[in-house]
């Protein structure tokens, strides 16, 4: 049994976003760290490990070189091996370049569970997971809050509107999950010496017998503009009084915006 | 001669920093309100292999350099300086036996200690005999393949919590501390051992200083270290290492409190601008940080020496701990006045940082014993001998 998580690297949470000319993100000297979300990925792989129920945890990713950084930080968490594509000709990536990049890498490695977190924390785009399942022609089991694999079959716990479903699919799938999977783990200082042995691999473009015209010169969209997000109305704080009036105050204040 | 951090050192600095910042720090307040120790984070640090980074992989350490084991100490002292005795401790109470044990005895303890299983101490201080440690009194009478302990020890880090302790005792009462001291692993499960008090202290409030008895208490020839009369040897050559994990704690208290006084000068408004807009302000800020890292940088200088186990390591560990020890008081008292009123009060974290960097002057030798320490080292390079009757003080 074997897993591939799939993960990004992106800037540090709360990093000064800058962007370039052809408004790309700007990663020169920013710290870049594994999306947090894909985090939640990892630990539910390493937990399918522990339990010796996946044998190979192996990790994708597209990105920079700087992107092995991550890999090998997820090494360090536990895990056998990584692997990165990167490419010059991947510069301004779009979800849809990606998800196929990933989509060919996938069929190479021939995971029975490909696994990445709900969304990326910097593009929040949540489409490759879908994107990749669609181009392999695998089901896909989208926000888990638990993964399990038994008997041929993936199932993910989804959280619904009146309590969880179980969700199930035959091997192989491509599969989210959520942050309800549990805290990730921090890396041990043994981890992070024994993830410096551990095979890290990077492919080009020519490795995945994939060229420029095959993704269509690099990316289906064009960003056009970039801002950043308005900022909010000022917080309205209720204070200094009594229990039943500050009650009354917040609900006034709720039904005005017809939110009771 | 290199200056700059290895990316090996950058990047243990970087993940023990994020452990720190996220499950020590908020701890911290609560562990010296109640004066608990942090057992918890005992756990999460066995379990990051970070109590065992000064042995061997084959006893299941991780075997950092000097300057690896410092930035360690440094990044969880930044956070609190009790759960930052931890690791502290564990090499304190094994450095006996990592400089004067066997092959036996390494393997019988190493592994448990390596992995955070069992927690050591290092029991030399007593009532009557701390910077002078030649006066030690606690007695250990050899009968037949055992000797029996007798006496107590106060000022104990880790005395009532360790599984096991480095202890010194008289063998020869009459050849004195120096001459007759002797060193031995003790477990703490030995009948006759008991740790009945703890002191209550102004800071480090976490970290139980225990008072030791030991009535009768018969511990196997095969548990002492060296040879008899080799303990004060053995203690000197301890703390002569060991000093550099309190630098590098003073180290990291210091850039804790300066963080924090940085992050509050620049948050905090008054007269219509932020604090840290005010120059008078920034030179304190510019003193805090220049000072601090020229402490740091002197705590590696030692932790190299260390390693290269140069021959005049008691002259910059010593130094290390004098300056650094120094530093932290003074940056975590320029610290609370930076925050005002507020660094007075417990809702922030520096008057915290305050009581805790008096420690740092004060165990492991106090200020005045490194600069015997220095002193001597001085005039030893300088050709000038001791004076007649040898004498050699310190303190644990």
């Amino acid at each position: 049994m074997k897993i591939v998580v799939c993960i990004k690297q992106v800037p540090a949470t709360g990093a000064d976003k800058r962007y370039t000319d052809d408004l790309r993100l700007d990663r020169a000297g920013v710290e870049g760290i594994i999306n947090p979300l894909d985090e939640y990925a990892i630990e539910q792989a390493l937990r399918l490990q522990d339990a010796g129920i996946v044998d190979t945890v192996s990790y994708l990713s597209m990105g920079p070189e700087q992107a092995s950084e991550a890999l090998r930080r997820a090494l360090a968490m536990g895990g056998d091996d990584a692997t990165l594509i990167t490419d010059p000709g991947l510069a301004g990536a779009d979800e849809w370049t990606t998800a196929k990049v990933l989509a060919t890498a996938l069929d190479r490695l021939a995971p029975d569970v490909a696994l990445m977190g709900m969304a990326s924390d910097d593009a929040r785009g949540s489409l490759v997971p879908g994107a990749v399942a669609a181009m392999r022609n695998v089901p896909l089991l989208s926000y888990g809050a638990e993964l399990t694999v038994s008997d041929g079959e993936a199932r993910v716990r989804r959280l619904s509107a009146t309590g969880y479903d179980w969700i199930a699919a035959p091997l192989p799938v491509v599969a989210t999950v959520t942050d309800q999977v549990g805290e990730p783990r921090y890396a041990s200082l043994k981890g992070i010496m024994a993830a410096k042995r551990k095979p890290l691999e990077a492919w080009s473009l020519t490795d995945l017998s994939l060229s420029l015209a095959d993704l269509r010169g690099g990316a289906l969209t064009t960003v056009t503009d970039v801002r950043p997000p308005e900022a909010k109305p000022p917080t309205e704080r209720v204070e200094n009084l009594s229990a039943a009036e500050a009650a009354a105050r917040i609900a006034d204040w709720l039904a005005a915006r017809k939110l009771i | 001669m290199t200056y700059l951090p290895t990316p090996e050192h950058e990047e243990l600095r970087a993940v023990v920093r994020e452990l720190a910042d996220e499950r020590i720090a908020p701890r911290a307040p609560e562990i010296d309100q109640k004066a608990e120790f942090p057992w918890d984070l005992k756990e999460l640090l066995a379990r990051q292999d970070l109590l065992g980074t000064c042995f061997e992989e084959r006893h299941g350490g991780t075997n950092l350099d000097s300057i690896g084991q410092s930035i360690v100490v440094e990044e969880i002292a930044r956070a609190d300086a009790t759960t930052s005795l931890i690791p502290i401790v564990q090499k304190l109470g094994a450095l006996p036996i990592l400089l004067a044990g066997n092959d036996e005895q390494k393997d019988r303890y190493f592994p448990r200690l390596a992995s955070g299983e069992w927690l050591i101490a290092f029991g030399l201080t007593e009532a009557a005999a701390g910077s002078d440690v030649a006066s030690n009194r606690m007695r250990a009478t050899r009968d037949g393949d055992h000797y029996v302990l007798d006496g107590s020890k106060r000022f104990i880090t880790h005395g009532s919590v360790a599984d096991v302790l480095t202890v010194f005792a008289l063998t020869d009462p009459d050849a004195g501390g120096r001459k007759g001291m002797s060193a031995f692993i003790v477990e703490a499960g030995t009948p006759g051992f008991a740790a009945p008090r703890v002191e209550h202290k102004m800071g480090i409030r976490g970290s139980p200083t225990a008072e030791l008895t030991f009535d009768d208490v018969r511990v196997p020839v095969e548990n002492r270290l060296g040879e008899e009369g080799d303990g004060f040897k053995i203690a000197m050559a301890t703390l002569d290492r060991s000093r550099l994990g309190i630098a590098a704690q003073a180290v990291g208290i210091a850039q804790g409190a300066l963080d924090a006084a940085v992050a509050y000068a620049a948050d905090r408004q008054q007269f219509g601008q932020r604090v840290v807009d005010f120059q008078g302000i920034q030179w304190m800020l510019a003193d805090m940080a220049s000072q601090l890292e020229a402490a740091r940088q002197l705590t590696y200088a030692a932790a190299a020496r260390v390693d290269a186990a140069a021959s005049d390591l008691p002259y910059w560990t010593s130094s290390a701990k004098l300056v650094a020890g120094d530093t932290a008081m003074k940056v975590t008292t320029d610290a609370v006045q930076v925050l005002g009123g507020y660094g007075y009060i417990t809702e922030y974290p520096v008057e915290r940082m305050m009581r805790d960097a008096k420690i740092t002057q004060l165990y492991e030798g106090t200020q005045q014993i490194q600069r015997l320490v220095i002193a001597r080292q001085l005039l030893r390079r300088a050709g000038i001998g001791a004076r007649p009757r040898e004498r050699r003080e310190t303190g644990a």
